[in-house]
């Protein structure tokens, strides 16, 4: 008996039928954790990528230090850090949301570079450009640079939001009770650790693939040349 | 802070030995099922595509505790150690095939068309010709696989092998030391994947002299 939900051991069908609701509960908390940890990368990931490209080296160096490290660092450990450490300093979070956290500052690192590599892949020419026509250089930014480079980011951003999807798991460690978690729950107190284990990967296999059969017709819908900021 | 280094190196040598193993069946996997994956053999090719699909497709946790918990269930038991690396080169051997399989297809038309014209075997092409010239352009991607490997190796504490991120929970079960140990613990995954990441730019250098187009 798991979220009110009792599961049938007659046969492998039976207690296969019985336990996907069961894991569909557990695939919610995956899908939430997956969204809050992406946005939390988005964002950290923004602000990394702004901090780097500031001309004054006592922001950048720091900045490309940090990235590094988290990006070398295993999610694990980060997850056991921020768990443990923080509330020594008196910041108690719950364990969803310091495992949201984590996915977010581990991946920070990785959209960061995705923001850098959009920014760069737009033409010089159109800074230039833009500068000779007088404009100024926010309004460069946000409306000249920024609307070509959009349509690199988005695709690559999708990609990491599936990698997240795929790091969830991991947080099981510090008691969030996601997908894998509930499979894991269920098969110490039934003993059959095949069906549900198999059935967490068969669900995964049909999440990842339908989100990067989203990201890619997002890909294709996207414009090339750039989008219009309103 | 001393006190905890020898038992944190310790598992710092397992790491280690898991990354170096893993690497290694990883990188056999990535050239098997890469290469299977552009065969004519279409036994070959379905299996090839399945496989990737399939571990690339999953949470490689889920890889992991399927191989561990659930396969014993079958009759298949394994040290955790072995499940370990079979999860782990079996994860990153299907992003490697992806990475080969790109590099394969990267070589120009005109240089297969070139081999075929002075009567290579597709095979001989193959080995001869698009390997060669394919390899520089897989060593980056490779590095950042080799960095994530490193990385996924923590997981393996959640199947009772004692690496580092193992020894780390221990210590602090024992010491309540938390902030120490995992400050301890990052630097020293961080400086492992620095000395990665040297060894393969070094590497890097070195095949990068068969970059380029025709004769070597």
């Amino acid at each position: 008996m798991l979220f009110g939900y009792a599961w049938d051991t007659s046969s492998n069908w039976a207690f296969a039928v019985s336990i996907l609701p069961i894991l569909l509960q557990g695939m919610i908390v995956t899908l939430e954790a997956t969204v809050l940890g992406f946005f939390i990368a988005a964002v950290l990931g923004l602000i990394f990528a702004v901090l780097r490209a500031v001309p004054l080296r006592l922001v950048s160096w720091p900045t490309i230090f940090i990235v590094e490290f988290f990006r070398d660092t295993p999610l694990l450990i980060q997850l056991f850090f921020l768990y443990f450490v923080l509330p020594e300093y008196g910041l108690l979070l719950p364990a969803f949301l310091t495992g949201a956290v984590a996915l977010g500052v581990q991946y920070s690192a990785y959209t960061s570079e995705v923001y850098r590599a959009g920014l760069e892949a737009v033409d010089r020419g159109q800074g230039e450009a833009s500068r000779a026509l007088n404009l100024p250089p926010a309004h460069t930014f946000i409306k000249i640079i920024l609307p070509q480079a959009i349509p690199r980011i988005i695709p690559a951003l999708g990609n990491y939001l599936i990698s997240i999807m795929k790091d969830v798991p991991v947080l099981s460690v510090v008691t969030v009770v996601e997908m894998l978690n509930v499979a894991k729950i269920i098969g110490d107190r039934t003993f059959q650790y095949m069906i549900p284990l198999t059935m967490v990967g068969a669900l995964y296999l049909i999440m990842t693939l339908l989100a990067s059969y989203l990201v890619r017709t997002l890909d294709n819908r996207l414009p090339t040349q750039g989008i219009p900021l309103k | 802070m001393w006190d905890y280094l020898p038992a944190l190196m310790q598992g710092a040598w397992i790491t280690l030995e898991l990354t170096f193993w893993s690497t290694l069946a990883g990188a056999f996997c990535s050239f098997f099922f890469g290469l299977g994956r552009g065969s004519r053999n279409l036994l070959l090719k379905s299996v090839s595509v399945a496989y990737i699909e399939v571990f690339r497709g999953t949470s490689l946790l889920v890889q992991m505790f399927w191989i561990f918990f659930a396969l014993p269930l079958m009759g298949v038991r394994m040290s955790p150690m072995t499940a370990g690396i079979l999860a782990l080169s079996l994860n990153i051997g299907a992003y490697g095939a992806e990475v080969v399989r790109g590099a394969i297809q990267s070589v120009i038309r005109s240089q297969y068309e070139a081999a075929k014209a002075l009567n290579f075997t597709p095979r001989q092409a193959l080995w001869f010709i698009a390997l060669p010239q394919a390899l520089p352009e897989m060593l980056p991607p490779f590095g950042n696989l080799i960095i994530q490997n490193l990385k996924d190796t923590a997981l393996v504490s959640l199947i009772t092998l004692s690496d580092l991120a193992f020894r780390a929970e221990s210590l602090r079960n024992l010491t309540q030391d938390s902030t120490t140990i995992y400050t301890l613990v990052l630097f020293m995954y961080f400086g492992m994947a620095l000395m990665l990441t040297a060894i393969m730019k070094l590497l890097e250098r070195r095949v990068g002299r068969w970059r380029g187009t025709g004769a070597r």
